[in-house]
């Protein structure tokens, strides 16, 4: 069993590069997420469900499906494949930004649920307030909806990053193990494991579940009256 | 419907549990195909059953170490029966080579891939898929194949990895890779070439893919484990294991 340093470059190296999708997946996810929660929040279409309803299906489908999925619709064959590579872009299974776009798919219920709970929660009555102090609608969600949101940006916030860290199953399906673009923790440790390499499977797996476990406690002190939602 | 009839068919789930001679099988992801055929005539011509599991020889292993229920392994490699051998967990006597894999060089479009592998050298293509060499037999060899042919640092930057060889063969039949190092097995049908292109590599480029099997502990007495060894080393079984393109 070959037992070089505990934490080689390459376990760092996939260490980083799952911050980096993380941040990269939260802050899209926040700018993409939000104005669906809201839409969700205020609606009284009747898309509204079918809309809900899509966002949630990650929480229900196996990674494999949207894997599976992703794999044939980013390729060359497939409809966004084929539009991507008319943009010049390229396809996008096999790349950092292949698993960007998995990772905001996958991640869409932990950020828009905790959003669209708090905007449900902040009700008619300031938005009524503000339009009769004249508050544009930009003005309004700025200065009284951000504000009164806040603890929902920080649950948002914290299980889509924790989410993406804990990606497996549709990195593993479109991401190809290539070293600093679709490497990641997960799947370095999938490889340790079936690779016998025990002693480095733990050292990552207990700091994954270190990290795990500090960002679940960060978020139930944040919000310590069980309003996880 | 009656009352005796769903106490019928409530015993019968477990009856057929019991009665029935099985052998839980893991069967190395490449010989998939060819193995559902020899299964299904194994059960038509012996009356056992014989339960497939696919996956690859690393997870077995652990799986085995780790107190699973298989007891046949039909490895991608010679190498992880013979350890199991060494640790205990087999059955002594009962492991031998039932395959020798091929590999290929495979594009799942038409006019990719030229009869000597030349494309390869050529380029033209953005991302060859290999299995994780580190994990998979065939893997190994596509990287010992690259070497031999002094192209693996100039081929490095387009490497994607598949965890096993199914998913190899995936990344290239989906087209996301346009060319992919794969098993014969998986794109040969009825001896010929399924679809795509292809370029058959010659065995002296890599070590032999020797794929070896065993009894593991588990099965020690089991007379299903015993006659499907029985049926791999038959006239029937190797004709079926040859016309997916292995050595034998």
């Amino acid at each position: 069993m070959p037992s070089d340093t505990i934490l080689s470059d390459t376990a760092l190296s996939a260490v980083w590069l799952t911050l980096r999708l993380a941040t990269v997946t939260t802050l899209l996810l926040f700018l993409i997420g939000t104005p669906i929660a809201w839409w969700l929040a205020r609606t009284r279409c009747w898309l509204k469900a079918p809309v809900g309803a899509m966002v949630a299906l990650p929480l229900v489908l196996p990674p494999t499906v949207i894997g599976f999925y992703l794999l044939v619709v980013m390729g060359p064959q497939g409809p966004v494949g084929q539009l991507t590579q008319a943009l010049g872009l390229g396809v996008l299974p096999f790349t950092f930004w292949g698993l960007v776009v998995g990772s905001v798919l996958y991640s869409m219920p932990f950020v828009v649920q905790p959003l669209q709970n708090a905007f449900d929660a902040i009700g008619e009555r300031p938005l009524e307030v503000a339009a009769t102090l004249r508050a544009g609608p930009w003005d309004t969600f700025f200065s009284v909806v951000l504000p009164l949101a806040r603890p929902g940006f920080i649950t948002a916030g914290i299980l889509g990053f924790a989410h993406t860290v804990g990606e497996f199953g549709v990195v593993l399906m479109i991401g190809g193990n290539i070293p600093d673009q679709t490497r990641v923790v997960s799947v370095q440790i999938y490889d340790h494991v079936e690779a016998q390499e025990y002693a480095q499977a733990h050292w990552l797996s207990a700091g994954m579940l270190a990290f795990s476990f500090v960002v679940l406690l960060l978020l139930y002190l944040f919000n310590p009256n069980g309003r996880r939602r | 419907m009656h009352h005796s009839r769903l106490v019928f068919i409530f015993f019968s789930f477990f009856a057929g549990a019991v009665s029935a001679e099985e052998v839980q099988v893991a069967v190395a992801a490449n010989f998939a195909a060819p193995m559902q055929a020899i299964a299904t005539a194994f059960e038509k011509d012996t009356g056992h059953k014989a339960r497939l599991a696919f996956g690859s020889s690393g997870k077995f292993y652990a799986q085995i170490k780790n107190g699973a229920p298989f007891q046949v392994l039909l490895s991608a490699d010679a190498e992880t029966p013979a350890r199991l051998e060494q640790e205990g967990m087999t059955v002594a006597g009962t492991r031998f080579t039932y395959a020798i894999g091929a590999l290929v060089l495979w594009s799942a479009s038409e006019d990719m891939v030229d009869g000597r592998g030349d494309v390869l050298r050529k380029g033209g293509y953005a991302h060859l898929a290999i299995a994780n060499p580190k994990l998979a037999p065939y893997g190994a060899a596509a990287v010992e194949v690259l070497k031999q042919l002094g192209l693996l640092d100039a081929v490095r930057p387009k490497l994607v990895q598949g965890e096993n060889i199914a998913q190899t063969w995936q990344f290239a039949a989906s087209g996301n890779a346009e060319l992919g190092f794969v098993a014969r097995s998986q794109v040969t049908r009825g001896g010929k070439l399924s679809h795509g292109s292809a370029w058959i590599v010659p065995a002296n480029l890599h070590p032999p893919i020797r794929q070896d099997a065993v009894v593991l502990a588990n099965g020690r007495g089991n007379a299903a484990a015993g006659a499907l060894m029985a049926y791999l080393k038959s006239e029937q079984a190797k004709a079926v294991i040859r016309a997916y393109g292995y050595g034998i």
